[in-house]
């Protein structure tokens, strides 16, 4: 008996769709197992997983605290793995972002005026940029390999921002903890519905963030010619496309957007500068963007479910006492069964036993 | 005190050796595996947890070795058998095994370990200085140079290894002379698994002989970075990665001296080493284009 593949004349309109509900659903089924191996009643646990964060108001607002950074973070990804760039340093100008962004209210404490938080979003999105510049840049010049280099500068980005909030931006009056000061109240990132629960405007900028990205994938030239260089460069060379100007613009996009989820973050949730600000969103954000299919709209369904997640995994900490490792587990294995789940996509799967492929053979 | 100096360099070499040259191996039969990290954490975790409850680091290792080869079938059968992404699987293998590791050793934190034992050689281990360095080791040192002397002669010397290098060079003409190329890249993704297993064990038994989640910090990417680095040459994979171990030896020396560079800007040496190395070497396209596998990363779906 053995797997064999079948490439389709087209790709197939019913798995595309179906492929990420399949993926999830073997995931959950994964995720059972799991839990049951550990010890846990599976149904109760997946219950406090997927169900219980939803059931009341403030965990709601929770999930789009959670899942703001998430999509941000994640459709600026697809534009860059739509056009087969492969840049895994988010986490790094996710990081950067912040940093840039919290410059005015940290270092100019006393310049408190309206317009100093559309000015820190401004220079978030430049420092997001700025930094995903960097392998962009080296892979156009010197050929070097984005993936290795963009992964490189997230562990510089991390002690960047560990020596500023130790060293020369910690707060003076902070009883020398490891922190930026309070961020005033001209630089905190407003929440959407404050009579309601604690959900800040990051989660609005995701959603518009996705539908401009996915109106510039969809129904502009730009968006084609994404696709055209990602899938075929050849290709895209002979339409005049330029691989090398491609590779900048799909690493300044998601730079931005990681730059920009870093100082949402930052201004809306947390509101200084600490050592981590971020429980590897920009990684997570690389399942998101898988999951929901490398299509901004999909990214937000996605970004949500894997938000969810990191509730659950609180939820069932505190309430059956499950590890709340497990999720980081349980997150990785999403992204293997969506790629598996992918080759439906492309190829029809057959069984084959031996005898049977020598009649074919002779027939 | 050059001595010491020394065999740490070697010690925080040996598992960038160790994961380098299995990689090597793989990325020679054309299978990019971004999933070295998450092999290494894994092969950590496992070394470290058997060690200390069967109170036998050998025993340990042996499972590191058998796990790490274990998670890369994982990817094999994804990549090879479902043709999925190389990339993306490698990064969900990586995303995994981080996140996997960080369960399996959560009440390892803060246990003592069990550390490997030296080996010595019997009389050349007593020779002055290269004694100590070359003959006084642990099992796993000795065991990285002799891979990556083995793996030198079998890629360049034997007819296995010319036949792994020509499906890494073209799969299609591998195919087509009658060659297996899905085993022999399953066989090669599963002693990159082995070799990177083997190379946590000798962080979590040897280096720091704890368990810290994440005590990997970046070591496989670095690996992979190697790999390039020496342009898929084995005897070059041994330089770069003690150069590499002289790195981050050198910074942690420079940080317990206190010479007012902030310590996080020693701890990053290795990192911007990393890309300034990776800059310099792929600016010379001649050098990586003779050497690189033509067929590395490309998927491969056998044409009847």
């Amino acid at each position: 008996m053995r797997l064999e593949l079948v490439k389709r004349p087209q790709q197939s309109t019913l798995f595309s769709a179906l492929s990420p509900f399949i993926a999830f659903g073997l995931t959950i089924v994964a995720g059972a197992i799991l839990f049951a191996a550990l010890g846990k009643d599976p149904i109760e646990t997946l219950y406090y997983y997927f169900i219980d964060p939803l059931t009341e108001t403030w965990s709601l607002h929770e999930l789009a605290i959670k899942a703001a950074p998430l999509i941000l973070i994640a459709v600026g990804l697809s534009v860059c793995f739509l056009s087969s760039n492969w840049n895994i340093g988010a986490e790094g100008q996710f990081i950067m972002g912040a940093i840039a962004g919290s410059i005015l209210p940290v270092l100019f404490p006393d310049f408190q005026f309206w317009f100093v938080l559309p000015l820190m979003l401004i220079m978030g999105m430049a420092g997001g940029a700025a930094y995903a510049f960097i392998p962009a840049i080296l892979k156009v010049r010197f050929n070097t390999n984005e993936i290795l280099s963009s992964l490189m500068l997230v562990y510089v980005a991390q002690l960047f921002l560990d020596w500023l909030v130790r060293g020369p931006w910690r707060n003076p009056q902070g009883f020398n903890f490891p922190e930026t000061r309070n961020f005033h109240e001209y630089a905190i990132l407003p929440e959407i519905w404050s009579a309601s629960g604690r959900a800040h405007w990051g989660f609005v900028f995701a959603l518009v963030a996705a539908f401009v990205l996915w109106f510039m994938l969809s129904k502009t030239l730009k968006g084609f010619e994404v696709k055209v260089i990602g899938q075929s460069p050849r290709a895209g060379r002979f339409a005049g496309f330029s691989a090398g100007r491609m590779v900048v613009f799909a690493f300044l996009v998601s730079g931005a957007m990681a730059g920009l989820a870093g100082i949402s973050e930052v201004a809306g949730a947390i509101g200084q500068l600490r050592p981590t600000i971020s429980p590897g969103y920009g990684f997570t954000a690389i399942i998101v963007a898988f999951l929901g299919r490398l299509n901004p709209l999909g990214i937000v369904a996605a970004g949500l479910i894997l938000a969810l997640t990191y509730l659950g995994g609180e939820a069932a900490q505190i309430s059956v006492g499950l590890s709340d490792k497990v999720v980081r587990a349980f997150q990785g294995s999403i992204l293997f069964f969506v790629l598996a789940c992918d080759t439906l996509i492309h190829y029809r799967v057959r069984l084959v036993r031996p005898a049977q492929k020598a009649e074919a053979a002779h027939a | 005190m050059l001595e010491a100096i020394l065999l740490t360099v070697s010690m925080a070499a040996t598992p960038l050796l160790l994961a380098a040259i299995g990689e090597l191996v793989v990325e020679r039969s054309g299978v990019l595996n971004l999933g070295v990290e998450g092999m290494m954490i894994m092969g950590a975790v496992t070394g470290f947890g058997v060690a200390l409850m069967t109170g036998n680091p050998f025993l340990g290792a042996l499972a590191a070795i058998i796990v790490g080869a274990l998670f890369s079938l994982l990817f094999a059968f994804l990549t090879l058998t479902l043709v999925t992404n190389q990339v993306a699987t490698g990064l969900a293998l990586t995303l995994l095994g981080l996140g996997l590791s960080g369960m399996i050793g959560e009440s390892f934190v803060g246990q003592p370990g069990v550390r490997l034992p030296r080996l010595d050689v019997p009389f050349l281990s007593e020779l002055p200085i290269v004694g100590r360095l070359v003959f006084s080791q642990d099992m796993i040192f000795y065991v990285s140079v002799f891979l990556t002397v083995a793996v030198a002669w079998f890629l360049f010397y034997t007819k296995a290894g010319l036949t792994l290098r020509s499906v890494g060079d073209n799969h299609n003409s591998a195919h087509a002379l009658g060659i297996k190329v899905v085993r022999i890249r399953y066989l090669a993704v599963l002693f990159g698994g082995a070799c990177a297993g083997l190379a946590g064990a000798h962080l979590s038994l040897v280096y720091v002989p704890q368990w810290v989640e994440n005590m990997t910090a970046g070591r496989g990417w670095i690996a992979l970075a190697l790999v390039v680095f020496a342009s898929w040459r084995p005897l070059r994979v041994l330089a770069g990665a003690y150069l590499f171990g002289a790195v981050s030896i050198g910074q942690l020396h420079a940080q317990a001296l206190g010479i007012g560079i902030p310590s996080q800007l020693l701890s990053a040496l290795p990192y911007i080493a990393t890309i300034v190395v990776l800059v310099l070497i792929s600016r010379n396209r001649r050098l990586t284009m003779v050497n690189t596998p033509a067929s590395l990363g490309r998927p491969f779906v056998p044409d009847r």
